[in-house]
């Protein structure tokens, strides 16, 4: 057994990008691994609420990061400046965080043995 | 790893082999992943080094298209990852869920998707996301491109 962190980085809808990383996340849990998600720069908006993706065509993302918590995935963390320059809280996501300063990150990264940035 | 490592003796420089996977995630003319990789490649199997696995995902997998045909006098960057597999012997894996979305199939996939085709160029296989967390489980060290 591994940590596993994945870093999202991209929008919500940006292409299947952020749906392909879900799908590892899950196969990653599904495998019975530690598994943890930073969200940093766009990242934080896979998480913003009230999203409604069925307008321009895409799956609901937010309906499988809901589902994580089914596979033991409950360690997400959001990067705080990240939010603020986009004018957000951790109220505005749908999913409870744990928020973490920028200064902290690479520390915190080093807790992980694998890392996959997407 | 020594920067210009070109310059450094081909014998194994560390007594500590390390084994990595990597993950390429962008096209080939959408970025140089694939060049940086292999240039990466060539540098830890110089060092003595091991590379486990590579896996193409995302946009990563039109590297694996078998009918690109770039002209002659440009770099083909599918002959670069065939060359490599063959003389390093490296796993080229090609994530099913990914290619079968942008349309690349091998032949036995195409059969049982009721179509004709066989996009899968020689070097490659096609895997499952399983094989990649099993190429990170066993790797100490993962990278990912793209």
């Amino acid at each position: 057994m591994k940590k596993y962190l994945f870093v999202l980085r991209k929008p919500a809808h940006s292409g299947a990008f952020a749906q392909e990383m879900l799908d590892i996340i899950l196969t990653t849990a599904a495998f019975d691994q530690h598994v943890s998600l930073l969200l940093l720069d766009d990242g934080v908006f896979q998480l913003k609420s009230g999203q409604q993706p069925e307008h321009c065509g895409y799956k609901d993302t937010a309906a499988i990061f809901n589902a994580l918590e089914l596979y033991d995935v409950t360690e997400i963390y959001v990067e705080a400046e990240s939010l603020a320059e986009r004018g957000m809280l951790a109220g505005n996501l749908f999913l409870p965080v744990q928020v973490l300063n920028r200064r902290e990150i690479s520390g915190f990264m080093q807790g992980f043995e694998v890392v996959f940035s997407g | 790893m020594p920067q210009d490592y070109k310059s450094t003796p081909l014998e194994p420089r560390h007594k500590i082999t390390v084994k990595f996977t990597l993950q390429i995630n962008s096209s080939p003319y959408q970025s140089n992943a694939g060049r940086t990789a292999c240039e990466f490649i060539i540098a830890a199997v110089a060092g003595g080094h091991q590379v486990l696995q590579v896996f193409f995902y995302h946009d990563g997998i039109y590297h694996a298209l078998k009918y690109a045909t770039p002209p002659d006098d440009e770099f083909s960057q599918i002959q670069q990852w065939q060359v490599l597999a063959k003389e390093y012997q490296i796993d080229l894996a090609v994530c099913i869920s990914a290619a079968q979305r942008r349309g690349l199939l091998c032949s036995d996939e195409a059969w049982r998707q009721g179509k004709q085709d066989n996009d899968l160029a020689d070097g490659f296989r096609i895997a499952g996301l399983g094989q990649l967390l099993a190429a990170t489980q066993e790797a100490d060290r993962f990278i990912v491109w793209g």
